[in-house]
């Protein structure tokens, strides 16, 4: 696999593993990622490296942001190098996240009945199948707190809608291609809408705002209405309980 | 009583901004941040605070604010029409930008236009008492974040300040105007340059660029000669920093800042300077634009030389009051406040 070096003006360079999205690659990334994030955690990002202001993971690369008036590229670049000629592990350490879904009736899961058509399923295969998918983060963008998560079941792979909804409540549960996605606000989308979290992506009141991180291990489990209503309730209030749901 | 600003009357679009929000890219959070990271450090350092503390913003038309304080220290940099202090029993005088001024309960500092630029700043010492939200007070308006209530000033909002009083103490001026440079914008090319066909990359750097209407705390879209792809411009989404030009498949580049997303999926020729990047943090619709290339070496050097030059400008404030004088501006606010007429 060959790492190329890309420039991002004189305060940051991007780290490509690769021209496509494989776990492999992936894997690479958020190794990087881990390795500068953990040696940061120990007070350990000496010399060069000290200069790394953060590192922002993608599917298949790395942007590393630096201070220019603390390194330069040209001192900062062969320290990264050297930390990918050593051979990047994943830290194996990811977090175990457990998201409650509710898949019933029209108004969370307005485009179930046509993907079960689509993929010659019933909805309840769909659910199904979106139940046993082992989901892995990989990359969070284009709104703060939104996360492509990886890993759907090959059967439920779709295109994107042909005609994108303008609108589509906050905590919606949708899958698209090889992806599955949690909306953290009201916003546009093109995805399908399968499902509704009570949890919220974003929430600016916890310590940690934003739920999922890159590398997470996501997996959904199905609620009742009933149950949903319930912890939506603590969440918009504010207490929900989030320990049984995330597992260090 | 607790001490703040009040807004009489809004601008068009004030928010409160620092060096921005710094650490949480990874989970897809903006930096925000200043727009013009020169014109904070100076109006910061002319009220005696850290170069990065929380400041106002002013887009445009700046805002009117009635001192709810004993006093207050403030500073406005930035190319404004004269802003006023009006006086509860007084007549409005002019307020100079690039020094600091101190104000006392009652009075209303109304900011002027923008003129020549898109932002200027009001640092006010001590600063604002507003909730730190991952780690900065950057308003990001977009997710409703930060700031004051994660957006915009509106009337009647009153700004909590962390003094009562403003300390004792001459104001200071800025010896010079700050010298952001002339001539074409600096440019390194990449992350996506080889994206773009050799016709493409000479257009850009040969052509001149409007700025188009489209223009905000995200990004400015410019107007002019279509830049042609050569391998699309579609990429497999990656990582925009700031300054990063990127151009969709209409072939127009559009120069990402502040509340730029954290990553994308369109090709990006060239990234402006840090250096230049307060520069064009500036730029108002209709004004044209050109971009030069230049190493990465060579832009960290001009960024280290401009943060000299910062330096040099704070170390070189001039007291407002002239050596051996009287500071008449001052005397005539201790009259106002006093209601003594000599």
């Amino acid at each position: 696999m060959s790492v190329r070096y890309l420039s991002c003006g004189d305060t940051a360079f991007t780290v490509e593993f690769g021209n496509e999205i494989s776990p492999a690659i992936n894997g690479q990334v958020m190794a990087l990622h881990a390795v500068i994030a953990d040696a940061r955690k120990a007070g350990k990002l000496a010399g060069p490296l000290a200069g790394i202001v953060e590192t922002v993971p993608t599917m298949r690369s790395l942007m590393v942001t630096y201070d220019p008036l603390s390194t330069t590229r040209a001192e900062l670049q062969p320290e990264i190098e050297a930390l990918v000629a050593k051979g990047l592990k994943a830290s194996g350490k990811t977090r175990q996240v457990t998201i409650p879904c509710c898949y019933d009736g029209e108004e969370f899961a307005p485009d179930l009945k046509d993907v079960a058509k689509a993929t010659k399923k019933t909805p309840d295969q769909v659910i199904e199948a979106h139940l046993k998918s082992a989901f892995k983060v990989y990359v969070l963008g284009f709104m703060p707190g939104l996360a492509y998560i990886a890993g759907l079941d090959p059967t439920l792979y779709l295109p994107r809608r042909s005609q994108p909804r303008v609108r589509l409540p906050r905590s919606t549960v949708a899958i698209a291609m090889d992806m599955t996605t949690i909306y953290p606000f009201e916003s546009p989308g093109g995805w399908h809408l399968i499902g509704r979290t009570p949890l919220m992506m974003f929430d600016q009141r916890q310590p940690q705002p934003v739920f999922l991180a890159p590398g997470d291990s996501v997996t959904f489990q199905r609620i009742d209405r009933k149950t949903f209503d319930r912890m939506a309730h603590d969440a918009e209030r504010g207490t929900l309980d989030w320990s049984k749901m995330v597992k260090a | 009583m607790t001490a703040a600003l009040k807004v009489v009357r809004p601008g068009l679009f004030d928010t409160v901004q620092d060096f921005g929000r710094i650490g949480f890219m990874a989970l897809g959070m903006p930096t925000a941040g200043a727009m013009d990271r020169i014109a904070l450090s100076l109006a910061n350092a002319l009220v005696g605070n850290p170069l990065d503390t929380a400041c106002i913003e002013i887009g445009v038309m700046g805002p009117d604010l009635l001192v709810e304080a004993d006093s207050v220290r403030i500073a406005l940099v930035g190319p404004l029409s004269p802003s006023l202090i009006d006086g509860p029993d007084a007549a409005p005088k002019p307020l100079e930008s690039d020094r600091s001024h101190l104000l006392k309960r009652g009075q209303i500092l109304k900011v002027g236009m923008i003129d020549g630029s898109s932002t200027a700043y009001l640092a006010i010492a001590g600063g604002l008492d507003l909730p730190v939200f991952m780690g900065s007070l950057s308003t990001y308006s977009r997710a409703g974040v930060g700031g004051f209530d994660g957006r915009k000033l509106a009337a009647d909002d009153v700004l909590a300040l962390k003094r009562d009083a403003a300390p004792a103490g001459d104001e200071r001026k800025l010896g010079s105007p700050f010298d952001y440079g002339k001539g074409p914008v600096r440019i390194i090319w990449g992350p996506q340059e080889e994206y773009f066909s050799a016709k493409g990359r000479k257009t850009f750097v040969e052509s001149e660029y409007t700025v188009s209407k489209e223009a905000d705390r995200m990004g400015i879209r410019l107007d002019g000669p279509v830049i042609e792809h050569e391998k699309g411009a579609d990429i497999i989404s990656d990582g925009i920093g700031p300054g990063a030009i990127q151009v969709p498949g209409a072939g127009l580049p559009i120069v990402l800042l502040g509340d730029r997303q954290t990553v994308g999926g369109y090709s990006k020729i060239a990234t402006v300077a840090s250096v230049d990047l307060p520069r064009f943090g500036r730029l108002l619709p209709g004004q044209t634009v050109r971009f030069q290339p230049i190493t990465v070496a060579e832009a960290e050097t001009l960024r280290r030389e401009q943060e000299q030059r910062l330096k040099n400008a704070i170390a070189g404030f001039q007291t407002a009051r002239p050596p051996g004088g009287i500071d008449l501006a001052k005397l005539y606010e201790v009259n106002l406040i006093d209601g003594v007429v000599f």
